[in-house]
């Protein structure tokens, strides 16, 4: 009965489940008696998940997966979308001294259209204030700010004939999802199902998150072979390697569709190694970047006023990206045009929003970073 | 007497003021430095203390008019409580909420829901507008003749300097019309209504500033007047009434509160040359000057949004106002270390001395004396040149800073252009 929920065939629709749509106009009636607020800025003070002007959630239970690593079970409030595709990410917005700050974590449940809850995986990272906090210091209760799902690290409808995961660490979490989903649906077992080879990388056993279910799932599907790597004791995976590398875990590994997500340094080789074979259209990487729209700007040269750095850069970076690329010390949070953390006043020239077309050009007005593109030059106060 | 050089006026040397400057420079970073959570904190119980208010107003009416078959001696207080509360809601979401939060004062906490980007507050005028005329137009050119449209809003003659005419023998009778109407005043305020009468106004601008002003005003007008006196049924006029009450209460409050902020004696006036290659510490100076403070306890200053503390405001419009108290402390002793005017009093003294000018200027200079403190003799302003009195245009203006609270068209606009 579920066929085909996750496939983003009926997106948009979430929002318009049976039973909401006089809720919403009760709702916008209410705006009239509480101009020029929302009567969900009322209503949370009773609820805190009764508004969906910022979506906010509360932390259901928090589930130790490893030593550093916990899965978050988050109930969201009104305005979430239960509909995600598998290995896609969520925003999550908490305030640390007062300021919000943001990160984005990929859903590690599965996707279900009468679900109540979502759960995120995430691991303490050593220099992470903000992972630690979510693994450590979160007590069940505690409200969260939510971003809802985005990222196009996503399985397509059918999955194909045959998949390889390249997964190491916390990198996991989409790919579990996917799995997850996978399984449930009944679409790993059979005569038509997909093969699916799965590396999973990490320093020991101990760490790694969701050990146990891989293995049963493992067990359970003869057309889903798990393959695990302990660097401490192995060493990391060398992708050219003719025995320990692609070729000897997944000979035919050119031959598959294949989804890798880990760490930077480990994406970067394997996105090497695939453009060396030709095969980068085969490669799906999760960098956690929201995918913008088509309503690029032009763009141009944009200089950093302070730092006195400038980069040419065209419609499509976002100025976010293109002063990362220059070098400069950009602030940023959620990546996704929520949190305000990446705002920069524009003394000169003209932006474009990526998501709505929206231009800003005003002098010094302040401008969103992480979702605008420069529309012709400019220059902004860094 | 209108300042020309902030300098020569407080007679210190350009080294003087900028160390002054890089003291103030030094508040503002370990403010700065220090918001936390405490602060955080501060700004949501507000909030939600003012959006408790507001219910608390709203049902004790409602339950007022509906409860009064059964229990009529009830219904006078209910509908009393309701109209207090509502009208202290008001005022704590004009002044210390709103007026605060559109100054970029909590944007530190990236949370867009008390952002300045997108508050809308609780009165006539459009947040965007409000962004423009007071944080750009009133707190860059404080004070400064020809270029601050606060100096008499267009309606009243606030300064020696401005060109008397019969029209001003109404001043009295103006003021009071403003006070009893504020919040329609402020709406209007960034039509500049001169300009427009003069046919110099930009039409589709216009059309556009109109347009805001309308719908923003008609569904302030539809909440108060209509929407919820017909909740309340066959009793809707007494609704009407205390939403109404609770409305002028707010204006006469915000008058005199913003009335004390630059009119008392003291708080000074500059001409165009001020503006000329003014330093940032220069800029901070006129602020001092240009301002006045007043006193009172903890209660006192939040209903009036801290702006009790109007010259630690105007040097720092977009720190948060919780801590204007502290800083003060050190303006004020910065302020005595150098000699510099620091205009403060009771509340009713300021207000009694705004009063008193725009008494005294409703007639001609040579009928009244002034009440500035007395000037250094200066040539170079004793005999004002015949200066162009029209507002400025934006492009006639030297562009924003920064730290005077952002200014962006409003998010449901921007769609409209």
């Amino acid at each position: 009965m579920f066929t085909g929920e996750w496939d983003g065939r009926h997106e948009g629709m979430g929002a318009g489940m049976a039973g909401t749509i006089p809720w919403e106009r009760v709702r916008k009636a209410g705006h009239t008696l509480t101009t020029p607020l929302d009567p969900d800025d009322y209503l949370r003070f009773l609820n805190p998940l009764w508004t969906a002007r910022e979506l906010r959630g509360r932390v259901e239970k928090v589930i130790p997966e490893t030593e550093d690593a916990a899965t978050l079970v988050i109930r969201p409030g009104w305005g979430w979308r239960y509909r995600h595709r598998p290995g896609q990410y969520v925003g999550i917005g908490i305030q640390v001294d007062g300021k919000f700050q943001w990160r984005s974590y990929s859903v590690s449940s599965e996707p279900r259209r009468r679900g109540r809850t979502i759960a995120i995986t995430v691991r303490a990272m050593p220099e992470g204030k903000l992972s630690s906090h979510l693994v450590n210091g979160l007590e069940p209760g505690t409200i969260l700010r939510l971003a809802l799902p985005e990222g196009d690290f996503t399985l397509p409808d059918p999955p194909p004939p045959r998949m390889l995961f390249l997964v190491a660490g916390s990198g996991v979490t989409p790919v579990m999802s996917m799995l997850r989903t996978l399984d449930r649906r009944g679409a790993l077992s059979g005569d038509d199902a997909p093969d699916v080879v799965m590396h999973y990388s990490s320093p020991t056993p101990d760490r790694m998150i969701f050990r146990d279910e891989l293995e049963a799932l493992a067990e359970k599907h003869d057309r889903l072979t798990l393959h695990q790597l302990h660097t401490d004791t192995d060493g990391m995976l060398e992708l050219e390697h003719p025995e320990k590398g692609l070729d000897g875990i997944c000979p035919d590994w050119r031959e598959r569709e294949t989804w890798a997500c880990g760490p930077g340094p480990m994406l970067d080789a394997i996105s090497e190694h695939f453009e060396k074979e030709g095969l980068e259209d085969q490669l799906h990487l999760e960098r956690f970047q929201l995918k913008l729209g088509d309503q690029g700007g032009e763009g141009g040269t944009i200089t950093f006023r302070n730092s006195g750095k400038s980069i040419e850069v065209d419609g499509a970076t976002t100025v976010l990206e293109a002063g990362e690329e220059a070098g400069v010390g950009m602030p940023y949070g959620c990546r996704m045009g929520i949190c305000h953390t990446c705002t920069l006043t524009l003394v000169e020239g003209t932006v474009r929003d990526l998501r709505n077309g929206d231009e800003f050009g005003q002098p010094n007005e302040p401008v969103q970073t992480c979702v605008t593109a420069a529309v012709g030059d400019c220059t902004l106060d860094i | 007497m209108a300042i020309a050089d902030v300098k020569e006026y407080t007679h210190l040397w350009e080294e003087e003021v900028e160390q002054i400057g890089r003291e103030l420079d030094a508040i503002r970073q370990e403010i700065e430095e220090s918001r936390g959570a405490s602060d955080a904190a501060y700004i949501n119980r507000l909030i939600k203390i003012q959006r408790g208010l507001a219910t608390a107003g709203r049902v004790s009416m409602l339950a007022g008019t509906w409860g009064g078959r059964w229990a009529p001696r009830a219904e006078k207080p209910a509908l009393v409580a309701g109209a207090t509360f509502l009208g202290l809601a008001k005022i704590l979401e004009n002044m210390e909420i709103g007026h605060n939060v559109m100054h970029g004062q909590w944007d530190w906490m990236n949370d867009p829901e008390i952002h300045s980007s997108n508050w809308e507050w609780d009165t006539a005028q459009p947040a965007e507008q409000w962004k423009h005329s007071h944080n750009y137009i009133h707190h860059q050119f404080t004070n400064v003749l020809g270029h601050d449209n606060d100096i008499g809003y267009g309606i009243l003659r606030m300064a020696r300097e401005q060109r008397w005419h019969p029209y001003y023998l109404g001043q009295p009778v103006y003021n009071a019309l403003l006070a009893t109407l504020f919040q329609w005043g402020v709406a209007l305020h960034d039509l500049d209504l001169e300009r427009i009468r003069k046919g110099e106004k930009d039409p589709k601008e216009m059309k556009r500033q109109l347009k805001q002003i309308f719908r923003k005003g008609r569904n302030q007008i539809l909440k108060d007047y209509v929407v919820y006196p017909a909740l309340s049924g066959p009793r809707w006029k007494q609704v009407a009434v205390a939403n109404a009450t609770s409305n002028l209460t707010r204006n006469l409050w915000s008058y005199v509160i913003i009335f004390c902020g630059h009119f008392p004696d003291g708080a000074m006036h500059f001409t165009e040359e001020e503006l000329e290659d003014e330093t940032r510490a220069e800029w901070y100076l006129r602020q001092v000057l240009g301002a006045a403070n007043f006193k009172g306890g903890p209660l006192l200053h939040v209903l009036s949004g801290n702006l009790g503390f109007q010259i630690e405001h105007h040097l720092f419009p977009d720190l948060p106002s919780n801590r204007y108290a502290e800083i003060s402390v050190k303006v004020r002793a910065l302020c005595d270390k150098y000699d510099i005017p620091y205009t403060t009093g009771p509340l009713h003294r300021q207000y009694g001395q705004a009063l008193r000018t725009i008494i005294k200027l409703s007639v001609p200079n040579s009928w009244t004396s002034s009440n500035d403190p007395a000037p250094p003799e200066r040539p170079d302003t004793a005999n004002e040149p015949e200066r162009d009195r029209r507002r400025k245009s934006d492009a006639e203006r030297q562009p924003r800073r920064a730290e005077l609270g952002a200014w962006t068209r409003s998010p449901q606009e921007r769609s409209h252009d």
